[in-house]
């Protein structure tokens, strides 16, 4: 079936009321930016739904770009046809023979008609629809609730539009409809699930990262910068910021007690996070922590690492199980990669008995003995931004070089 | 010279060779080593996995690195035996095999193990509904051949597959190393599938290289434990200069199949055509599409299929008794004997197997040399015939 166009159904428009045009806005140049490769398009947004129409692209690759942008309740693939109801009955059949899961399945018409000067009216076009499909079929069931098939009309001014699918979208809001943030991207399980869903609530993420070479491996930087493409899909394109941490672990690894290394490094990891954010326009830090799952994540070591700035440090995954993490990290399909080995600067140093309910004012204390902001304004300044792409790889470095000997 | 004989090995395609080469000299780290030039040979390794995986439609945790077609059926056979044995003894397998899935299997009786050898019809297939009824609660393995190797027919996988779907348990192998490349794919991929076996050299790749396809949640125990290479079921420093010729003649070998397939197929039906002529030619392998396009198996009664190799390498064709393994042991083919053909004719018999490069003017030759070992070994035939 050849579709001329995919109409897309906002999400959680209704209770945005005056934010309308900005959600609009902000989702149509998200779904601008994310067809850029079909040049073919034309995207026409109106009050209640989106129209791409295709003008000869296959609907297929479209659409499985469309299915991770947020901000969209749902899509269909429609034929528009002349207002000619000869066309009209040929185009249905052909349309309900294509996409009905079996011959003794269920459906209904469903017709809207904004062209009010068109000869049928909408029990009308119900009416004869429905018969030319029952007779055409004749073992198919109607049913008007939950039916398995669903032939939508839509009468309009330039056309009659067809479509029997419904494709549920990502949901949420657009990215960058909620503003912009930072995310600490560690290379683990949970950092990449955490980016995810504050892209889901419209949160324009930047990614920082801490690398601690030679402790680190470049396959540990790439590993997250491959986590990145991987959850680039849902913004189009997402900032990655590396940040040099060698020499402040070393210097906390000297003179903080063991019990405290891990707290100490952290509150500085915050510390550049939060400046990051500042000179980045960001209003709030994002991680991937999750309470009590490893003793920098009781309460007692969130407040004392929390301490170093009242930005708000948001934890969207901080009441879910490993196994819900797990789960929506396959979905998202960065989990194989996050379990990859490679030691990150959340690993190496880490003390054998880390404090897990670590005193603030002990951290305060220990952490007074370092000269901390020349460090951190060294490493500020060592800050190494690039932007990355749904397509880019960085695992397999090699790849123009194997595949053009293969 | 007229190589005739694509079934024993092909020759190693230029190409691949040129890859084989390349791979050496710049990817020779070993792909387990942390340092850059480790994972430069572990990308080229990954690359050459991926892309397999993709040829033959399966995932790349599917495909294991093996040494070639003979470790792929130890491997599956003996790695379910280990890996089932507390669920039962009895493995299926049928009387036509090669001889690395025969021999195999009379090990494993040595030890205890129950083998079915599941007979063929006179034409060379096996009997779905035997197989139904050879199956027992003990059952853990049947294993079959897509193409045999004697004679080029194309054993019933999606009837055995159907017996098998009522018995999601036993695993189910097919030694897919006559198939590849040869118009099967939806045989050797059918769903039911949970093994199959491949060999590199006989797709214009390196020796010593072959992979076996694991379906995702099949198990089998590793044979060659040591330092956890695949993933920890096949250990042994990788080949990483083979693998990546391997993935490379694969793509070569797919790519244009149903071209290559056709034009093999029109190579075999010019000498079939021919040898038809002659009324006291026995063709076993004769144009239909249960056959391979690439095996045509043949006897003249009353002349030794050895004689017959050596006429017509006399003439620079070089053709194989029934298979190359088992050929210098003077012994009958073990595929004629199970199709009750008599001693007299099976050990007449010869196997011309082509490949993609093979043309009809070869074809041509091969009829005239024919015609010319006819006439010569006319006192030979009619003995025979006096004798019947």
């Amino acid at each position: 079936m050849q579709y001329t166009e995919i109409m897309v159904r906002y999400g959680e428009l209704s209770t945005k009321g005056k934010n309308r045009r900005n959600f609009i806005g902000r989702l149509t140049g998200n779904v601008t930016k994310a067809l850029k490769n079909f040049p073919e398009l034309s995207i026409h947004p109106k009050r209640d739904r989106m129209h791409i129409q295709l003008n000869g692209t296959p609907a297929e690759p479209v659409m499985a770009i469309l299915s991770r942008i947020f901000g969209i309740q749902n899509y269909s693939p429609a034929i528009k046809i002349a207002k000619n109801m000869d066309v009209v009955h040929q185009t249905a059949i052909d349309l309900v023979r294509d996409t009905l899961p079996s011959p003794t399945a269920s459906f209904k018409v469903n017709t809207r008609r904004s062209d009010h000067t068109f000869a049928l009216d909408t029990n009308q076009m119900n009416l004869d629809l429905g018969d030319l499909i029952t007779t055409a079929f004749p073992d198919i069931k109607v049913q008007m609730k939950h039916p398995d098939v669903t032939l939508r009309v839509e009468v309009r001014r330039d056309g009659i539009y067809l479509s029997t699918e419904t494709i549920k979208g990502a949901g949420g809001l657009p990215v960058g409809s909620a503003g912009k943030a930072v995310l600490m991207l560690s290379g683990g399980i949970d950092s990449p699930v955490a980016g995810y869903l504050a892209m889901k609530r419209g949160v324009d993420i930047e990614m920082v990262h801490f690398f601690s070479p030679p402790y680190t491996s470049v396959d540990a930087l790439n590993k997250a910068k491959e986590l990145t493409a991987k959850l680039a899909p849902y913004a189009g394109a997402i900032t990655f910021i590396e940040v040099p941490f060698t020499e402040i672990q070393e210097e906390v690894k000297a003179h903080v007690p063991e019990g405290y290394l891990m707290t100490v490094q952290r509150r500085f990891m915050l510390r550049l996070a939060d400046r990051i954010r500042a000179q980045r326009g960001g209003l709030a830090i994002f991680n991937g922590e999750s309470v009590g799952q490893v003793a920098s994540q009781t309460l007692e070591s969130m407040t004392a690492i929390n301490d170093v700035t009242t930005t708000p440090v948001l934890r969207p995954v901080v009441t879910m199980d490993k196994t819900e993490i797990i789960a929506l990290a396959e979905k998202i399909d960065t989990f194989d990669l996050s379990i990859m080995p490679f030691e990150d600067c959340c690993t190496i140093f880490a003390p054998p008995r880390p404090k897990t309910k670590p005193n603030l004012d002990r951290a305060r204390q220990y952490e007074a003995v370092l000269d901390g902001e020349p460090m951190m304004a060294r490493a500020i300044a060592g800050i190494k931004i690039t932007t990355i792409h749904p397509q880019d790889e960085f695992m397999n470095a090699h790849q123009e070089e194997t595949a053009a000997l293969l | 010279m007229i190589y005739f004989d694509n079934s024993a090995t092909t020759k190693i395609d230029p190409a691949v060779l040129a890859t084989y080469d390349a791979i050496s000299n710049n990817f020779f780290g070993n792909p387990s080593s942390l340092h850059a030039v480790g994972t430069k040979a572990n990308d080229m390794l990954q690359s050459a996995r991926g892309q397999i995986a993709e040829l033959i439609g399966a995932a790349p945790d599917e495909i294991f690195f093996t040494s070639g077609g003979t470790e792929g059926d130890n491997w599956i056979i003996k790695g379910t035996a280990i890996e089932k044995r507390e669920f039962g003894n009895h493995l299926i397998t049928t009387a036509i095999e090669h001889p690395a899935v025969i021999n195999t299997m009379k090990q494993l009786e040595k030890l205890g193990f129950k083998v079915t050898y599941l007979p063929v019809d006179k034409d060379g297939f096996i009997d779905p509904q035997m197989l139904a009824n050879a199956i027992t609660d003990q059952t853990i393995l049947v294993s079959t051949m897509v193409v045999n190797n004697e004679i080029g027919a194309i054993q019933p996988i999606h009837e055995i597959a159907k017996v098998l779907a009522d018995h999601p348990t036993i695993h189910f192998h097919v030694d897919a190393v006559q198939a590849v490349g040869k118009g099967l794919r939806d045989l050797i991929r059918e769903p039911r599938v949970d093994f199959a076996t491949f060999s590199g050299h006989k797709f214009h790749a390196p020796r010593g290289t072959g992979f076996i396809y694991v379906k995702r949640g099949r198990k089998i125990a590793p044979l060659l434990t040591g330092g956890g290479q695949e993933n920890d079921w096949r250990s042994g420093t990788e080949n990483t200069p083979a693998i990546g010729a391997m993935a490379k003649a694969l793509r070569l070998l797919l790519t244009n199949e149903d071209a290559n397939v056709a034009k093999q197929e029109a190579v075999r039906e010019r000498i079939i055509t021919h040898l038809q002529q002659y009324p006291d030619v026995t063709i076993f392998s004769p144009i239909s599409n249960r056959f391979a396009p690439h095996i045509l198996c043949f006897a003249l009664p009353g002349v030794r299929g050895e004689t017959i190799v050596h006429a017509f390498e006399d003439h620079d064709i070089y053709i194989s008794t029934t298979s190359a393994c088992s050929s210098k042991k003077g012994t009958e083919s073990s595929t004629l004997k199970a199709m009750q053909v008599p001693e007299r004719i099976a050990t007449s018999a010869v196997r011309v197997s082509l490949d993609e490069h093979n043309t009809l003017a070869e074809a041509d030759t091969f009829n005239q040399v024919f015609d010319e070992l006819y006439k010569k070994f006319a006192k030979l035939r009619t003995s025979v015939a006096a004798a019947r």
